[in-house]
């Protein structure tokens, strides 16, 4: 058993989260579908999204330096970071110059990925997290399930008595309006109360230095303007040329997370508080992080940082909708999550999540920028092979069939024992329980094969 | 139109359901085609390609290739192996331009059995007859790798007495996924445990797809759940043999 086998087990013995991920991802998938059957040759756009991102990682230190300069031309200071360690360090260095006590969080999977929450709290500040689904995260005290909904493990039902328990005035009414607005109650002061706003990026924009965030509650709007510092954490990928290449990928993102064509809050931020501008922070910190994705791109996974992380690869897989997020262990799950996973936390701890996958290809099919992550995934197999970390019983099983098929009148008579020995446990016309094959039988039955294999009875008859 | 077309019985439909591979000849012959069983072929080493066994998969590709390249076009029962051949076996030489070569002629010569007797030999079966409904499962490798969608509904829709009625998420893995089902037990049983039930619920008498190792997963569940609907590749009934046993039922 490895820790990958019991969180499945632990997750497909749990009722309400298979209820809690189809609900989500069911309705995700269903409003995709109407969005792209609406969209003009979608199938375009997504060669063109690919087009686009494959272009910058090819020219990703030209972008990169191009952004810098358009950031702090615009007055925000650009930061590098190689680590996740090193990203958070700058962080917390900044928010202590800033002598900040409070920050407000706006949802970032790459600050779930640095392990940002936790720096926070170590370094002694406070920390809301303003997007719904991350405050309920954060109440519940657990990872994020989804990239794009991160208490997607958690029902409505759930919800309600988390924040019951929780919240200082909670909801009376129990519909998801009050429940709404127990969760503004509880946020809305500690938004404009934070010292600093924390945001990630779905783009930086090389040629204005803007950051662009998108968000459906306004969340972002509201932890990042009225605080005295804006600080960004945005992983390297995350560079598109120029305005329209970002309106593409919008238009791309929006449809494939949630099937609407536009996210409710769109936002550009480009520099700190101008003269004459009355709201904004005084100053805006842009830390660029790499994190291995350098090294991605050398090895192998550089069509993996086309990713715009909408969701859609794990919201169409079937894998995913029975096991959710957590199963998977790392800071992505689904498909993204299991080609991401190895490359940031090790393959050997994390060689179960190439393999957990049925190769059905419905991942790539949806994904936005066409990422072959069946491919990817294939990738990682071969290495974990290479480097010996498959189990033994895996290597010696398919050494002895490979050997037998690589011979074929030996094989022929193999095949011929193992019909003998299958049809002398199948009574009838099937087989409940097979030795060596009880991963199948456990949950299903075995047609029992026919007396003579093709090429036997085949050889036969050419003889007649 | 008379082509010599070499059959590849894949490995599956070798041991455990011989009916398919002489369903395949007889569909075939009927569309004009003589048929010839390579006698070098055992399996095209897909378990070795998705398990990251590179080498073997190497080895078990040069015999298939070897034993595939001097027939006209290559017929298979199966999208999953079809996809093998034609997709993956380019891609396993890609340091090697004389072995890439062959693998790509056999690779551009290589079908599923019912994308070649639809597309390529524009056939239909006649006078075949089965009064039975009747639902369609699409194997995600034939479907995704191969398009194999339209062509094995014309073909079924030729069938005299046949009703096809809509499967719900027809396009949905049933989770065989090949040593994945034995791998991950567990969550191969919670996909499939959904499919069986999506089929129970059209109220079909027959399931039908293009691959026997889905159809074996689908079909066990089903017997183990008591179900009734029995299960046969599509071209055993294309070629006129709907009416022997289905899977897991003795001859």
């Amino acid at each position: 058993m490895s820790g990958f086998t019991d969180r499945v087990d632990a997750a497909l013995a749990d009722p309400i989260l298979k209820i809690a991920v189809e609900r989500t991802a069911g309705t995700a998938e269903a409003k995709r579908a109407i969005a792209i059957d609406a969209f003009p040759d979608f199938e375009a756009a997504r060669t063109r999204a690919a087009a686009i991102k494959d272009h910058v990682i090819a020219h990703l230190g030209a972008y990169l330096e191009q952004f810098e300069a358009s950031a702090i031309a615009s007055g925000a200071q650009v930061h590098w970071a190689q680590t996740a360690d090193e990203a958070c360090r700058i962080v917390i260095d900044i928010c202590k110059a800033a002598g900040a006590r409070t920050v407000a969080r706006s949802k970032s999977m790459l600050g779930e990925e640095i392990g940002l929450p936790h720096a926070l709290e170590e370094a002694g500040i406070v920390r809301v997290e303003t997007d719904l689904a991350e405050h309920i995260i954060q109440l519940a005290d657990e990872r994020p399930s989804h990239i794009i909904w991160p208490a997607m493990h958690k029902t409505r039902e759930q919800v309600s008595a988390l924040f019951r328990a929780k919240h200082a005035n909670p909801h009376e009414e129990e519909t998801i309006a009050a429940m709404a607005q127990s969760a503004r109650r509880e946020l809305r002061g500690a938004m404009l109360g934070a010292d600093v706003g924390i945001s990630g990026a779905n783009f930086l924009i090389a040629d204005s230095g803007a950051v662009c965030t998108v968000t459906n509650e306004g969340n972002a709007e509201l932890s990042l303007v009225p605080p005295r510092v804006h600080i960004v954490t945005a992983g390297i990928e995350k560079i598109v040329p120029s305005m329209p290449h970002a309106i593409h990928m919008l238009r791309m993102l929006a449809r494939s997370a949630t099937g609407a064509a536009l996210t409710q809050y769109t936002t550009f931020y480009t520099g700190p508080k101008r003269v004459g501008d009355r709201d904004g922070p005084e100053q805006m910190h842009i830390v660029l992080v790499d994190n291995g994705r350098t090294k991605m791109r050398e090895e192998g996974l550089a069509e993996m940082l086309r990713c715009i992380r909408c969701g859609a690869c794990m919201n169409h897989c079937v894998v995913f909708r029975q096991i959710g997020g957590h199963a998977y262990g790392g800071t992505y799950p689904g498909p993204m999550g299991a080609v991401l996973t190895p490359a940031l936390d090790g393959l050997a701890p994390n060689r179960d999540l190439a393999h957990a996958c049925t190769l059905n290809g419905k991942c790539q099919e949806v994904c936005p920028v066409k990422i072959p992550l069946p491919t990817l995934l294939k990738g990682w197999r071969e290495k974990s092979w290479h480097e010996g970390l498959e189990p033994t019983s895996m290597r010696w099983g398919l050494g002895v069939w490979a050997w037998f098929a690589r011979r074929p009148a030996l094989y022929r008579l193999g095949t011929a024992l193992a019909i003998r020995a299958m049809r002398l446990i199948g009574r009838t016309g099937w087989i409940a329980s097979l030795p060596l094959a009880s991963g199948w039988t456990k949950h299903r039955d075995l047609p029992k094969p026919a007396a003579r294999s093709f090429m036997a009875q085949y050889q036969q008859e050419q003889r007649k | 139109m008379t082509a010599n077309v070499a059959l590849f019985v894949t490995c599956l439909v070798d041991i455990m359901r011989p009916r398919i591979g002489f369903a395949a000849i007889r569909a075939l012959e009927a569309a004009g085609c003589t048929v010839v069983v390579p006698q070098g072929q055992t399996c095209c080493g897909q378990p070795a390609l998705n398990s990251g066994d590179r080498s073997h998969a190497v080895a078990l590709a040069k015999q298939t290739i070897e034993a595939l390249e001097p027939y006209e076009a290559v017929v298979v029962p199966s999208g999953s192996c079809a996809g093998t051949i034609r997709c993956h076996y380019p891609e396993l030489f890609d340091d090697d331009a004389a072995w890439r070569a062959r693998a790509q002629a056999v690779a551009a010569k290589t079908f599923e059995v019912m994308a070649y007797l639809d597309e390529v030999c524009g056939w239909k079966p006649e006078g075949v007859i089965l009064p039975a409904t009747a639902i369609y499962h699409d194997s995600c490798s034939g479907l995704r790798e191969l398009g194999i969608k339209a062509q094995p509904r014309r073909l079924l829709k030729a069938i005299d007495g046949l009703s096809m009625t809509p499967l719900p998420g027809a396009e949905t893995c049933c989770g065989f996924g090949g040593t994945f089902c034995v791998k991950y037990p567990a969550i191969s049983n919670a996909i499939v445990s959904e499919k069986a039930d999506a089929i129970d619920t059209t109220g079909a008498d027959l399931l039908l797809a293009g691959d026997l190792g889905c159809l074996m997963n689908m079909a066990g569940k089903l017997h183990r759940k008591g179900s009734k609907v029995r299960a046969y590749h599509a071209i055993e009934l294309i070629a006129g043999m709907g009416d022997g046993p289905a899977i897991g039922e003795e001859a």
